[in-house]
């Protein structure tokens, strides 16, 4: 296996994992997704009104902070894999780039999708992207028009493995010769608008708690969507590994989630140093929505540091598996706190998502999950059996 | 020679260096500054009699519809224009303070008093810095901001940024848009102003440029409560002028110093925490925001040498795996 030192170079250790499409699984996503198109269609005849809980005190809910905002940094493991393969140059990660691209790339699109569905004035959505409009002081369109180009980015990555999958071996090579180009961006891309998610936030100004409102919402997004792009990963190959009965990469998801802690450490000495220096410390202790969420968050971070600190303990399956959710739920509720909880817009003001609003998320998760289902039956993304387990003597060998 | 670990030390570093040397060396963003011909509206609570005149101009010159009271929505009185707020249909409502009987006006204890809710005209308005389509503008001469629902793609950001919760969204409609109020720009065209401070019988809502608003508030501050005095109506520049008695006012104008200063200015002789007036730094975000993001994208410096070290290794270290593998 001469090409196992070399991450690039062994994508035909990946195989499609075939198997019936049509099974009662498929067809409860199916179902979801249905469900989720006739909502939309009153969204689209009615209105915003008919059938979501919005308002002008609350004018986004969660189609923007779960939808757009969680669901997007669920899909930074795509390039942060990425990263440590191509960038580092770390060989041991090669098995799970294209899980990871895969995940991305439709989280991305159901983020795409959100925005759709949310903006009011959906039929200029193009203004975005025309200089005519463009508005270079809004965090919002730096956002936009950073998450446009990565979902091209992640679609021109993502050609190989179709190409792959035909047989089209000229044109691969072609694209693989200048593919270096769409990795570097890949990389760039999501780090810009990851952060500038945070961002966004600032100019809310005092309607933000003070526990949330910092200039340091960049980095702590940033920070958080790299813990949650890992966390996710990390799920997402456990549970490809229950459901396909395969053997887990216990070796290499605690590599992951190793980062993953650091990560998690960062943020919390991040958060609380920042709470603390601007004095919002006393905050924490009233009795509030924010204040509660910011506990229950550093709980959340906190607790994959405690689980998987020792090497030892990031070989257990069930501790890896109860970290990474711990991790991405604090990532997830970090954000929905920032997004929803932390925003207070005066007295009167209520939200709480609407049955149909649900019902749009839900179906964006399930159209995501359905997606994914199919891509791994019919494309070579996943590492084929025999290939896992001489992986599994590299990452052995590497990590000692 | 440059070993590969070095080399990310280098591009990582340097990268780190520049996000580093950039947030700590821009300088904040230019404060914005009121123009010199800035147009406003003074509204002086103590004046204000609660007719709602002025509700009903801004609905009729602005086009907007009609909007019944919510408690009287489905039941056989819901046939007038009562709005308790600014909305998507409204873009101008008086509300009141009362405490308990409400007998005597402009008094906090058994008082009432009157106060003006529509678009301030920021300074340095949150609107504008948030929307990402040009869609909410500051005209450079006159102050007054705007929108142009033919840019809008209806992201309700500049409704989630302002901090007086000022733009309203229609989210009753298939086709929505922004509401807020213009101080009436369609009509200075004409000749004409403000359609609240043209109708206002009292002079309350008082129309004009911001610096004559202000020396204007200063008289009025200047004068002992109680003094007879003359109050300009309709235009704080007109003829048209009445003698009235000064208000017992306390010491806050608003929108004076709120996030860097607005174009609409309140007088009250109730403190603003009982009008609902959110209490707000002199700091304007927009401009918090925007030194941020200027920042970290400080003529995009930051990416671009991020964006040359990643390719640099991304290219590196594929080409060397092409070569030792055999594959492309």
């Amino acid at each position: 296996m001469t090409s196992a030192a070399h991450p690039v170079s062994h994508h035909e250790e990946a195989a499609p994992v075939g198997g019936k499409l049509w099974n009662w699984l498929t067809r409860s996503l199916l179902a979801l997704v249905v469900i989720m198109v006739c909502v939309l269609a009153v969204r689209f005849v009615s209105g915003l009104g008919a059938v979501t809980n919005m308002n002008d005190g609350y004018p986004w809910g969660i189609w923007i902070a779960y939808d757009v905002v969680v669901g997007s940094a669920l899909g930074a493991g795509g390039f942060t894999v990425a990263f440590l393969t191509y960038i580092l140059n770390r060989g041991e990660y090669h098995p799970i780039v294209r899980p990871a691209l895969l995940a991305a790339l439709f989280g991305y699109i159901q983020t795409g999708f959100a925005v759709f569905f949310d903006i009011g004035r959906y039929w200029e959505f193009w203004h975005l992207f025309v200089p005519k409009y463009a508005q270079v002081n809004s965090a919002l369109f730096e956002v936009a028009v950073c998450v446009a180009a990565y979902t091209l980015v992640l679609l021109i990555e993502f050609m190989p493995i179709v190409m792959e999958r035909f047989g089209w071996e000229k044109p691969r090579r072609r694209l693989n010769r200048i593919l270096f180009v769409f990795i570097a961006l890949g990389v760039l891309l999501p780090t810009m608008h990851q952060s500038s998610l945070g961002t966004v936030l600032v100019v809310l100004g005092p309607q933000l708690h003070p526990l949330y409102q910092t200039n340091l919402l960049p980095a702590l997004f940033l920070v958080s969507c790299i813990g949650m792009g890992l966390a996710a990963v990390s799920i997402e190959g456990t549970m490809s590994s229950i459901a396909l009965k395969r053997p887990l990469e216990r070796q290499l998801l605690g590599k992951l989630l190793g980062i993953g802690i650091v990560l998690a450490a960062l943020f919390l000495v991040a958060r609380f140093v920042d709470v603390a220096a601007r004095g919002a410390l006393p905050t924490a202790f009233e009795l509030s929505w924010p204040a509660l969420m910011f506990w229950v968050e550093a709980v959340l971070f906190g607790a994959p540091i405690v689980l998987l600190f020792t090497a030892a303990a990031r070989r257990r399956a069930q501790r890896l598996f109860v970290g990474a959710v711990s991790l991405a739920l604090g990532g997830i509720l970090y954000r929905l706190s920032a997004y929803l909880i932390a925003y207070q817009t005066g007295a009167g003001w209520h939200y709480f998502p609407s049955l149909g609003e649900l019902f749009v998320t839900i179906g964006l998760v399930a159209f995501e999950i359905l997606a994914i289902i199919i891509a791994i039956r019919v494309l070579p993304i996943l590492p084929t059996a025999s290939d896992a387990a001489a992986h599994a003597h590299l990452i052995e060998r590497t990590t000692r | 020679m440059l070993t590969r670990r070095g080399l990310i030390k280098v591009a990582a570093g340097s990268a780190t260096a520049v996000v580093a040397a950039r947030a700590g060396e821009a300088e904040a963003r230019e404060a914005k500054k009121m123009p010199e011909k800035a147009l406003g509206l003074l509204f002086d609570g103590t004046l204000c009699i609660g007719c709602k005149a002025c509700m009903a101009a801004c609905k009729t010159e602005n086009g907007m519809p009609p909007e019944p009271n919510p408690i009287l929505e489905d039941t056989s009185d819901a046939y007038w224009d009562a709005p308790l707020d600014i909305s998507g249909k409204t873009l101008n409502v008086i509300k009141a303070y009362r405490d308990d009987a409400a007998t005597r006006k402009d008094e906090v204890a058994e008082g009432f008093a009157f106060t003006k809710y529509s678009c301030y005209h920021c300074v340095d308005p949150s609107c504008v810095s948030a929307c990402p389509v040009s869609a909410m503008t500051k005209d450079p001469h006159t102050g007054i901001v705007s929108y142009s629902v033919e840019a809008c793609i209806g992201c309700r950001y500049c409704v989630a940024a302002c901090p007086f919760g000022v733009p309203r969204f229609t989210f009753d409609l298939a086709f929505p848009k922004i509401s807020k109020c213009q101080l009436c720009e369609h009509r200075l065209a004409e000749g004409s102003y403000a359609a609240c401070a043209e109708v206002c019988p009292t002079g309350a809502t008082l129309f004009g440029h911001v610096a004559d608003l202000k020396a204007e508030i200063a008289r009025r501050r200047s004068l002992q409560p109680g003094t007879p005095t003359l109050f300009p109506r309709g235009r704080v520049d007109g003829d048209d002028r009445y003698e009235g008695l000064a208000g017992a006012y306390v010491d806050h104008v608003y929108g004076e110093n709120e996030i860097g200063g607005t174009q609409v200015l309140h007088l009250s002789a109730v403190p603003f925490e009982l009008l609902n007036k959110p209490p707000l730094p002199s700091e304007p975000p927009a401009r918090v925001a925007e030194t941020l993001q200027h920042g970290i994208y400080h003529f995009l410096i930051a990416p671009v040498v991020f964006l040359l070290g990643l390719t640099g290794l991304a290219w590196r270290n594929m080409r060397d795996a092409q070569r030792e593998g055999g594959e492309a």
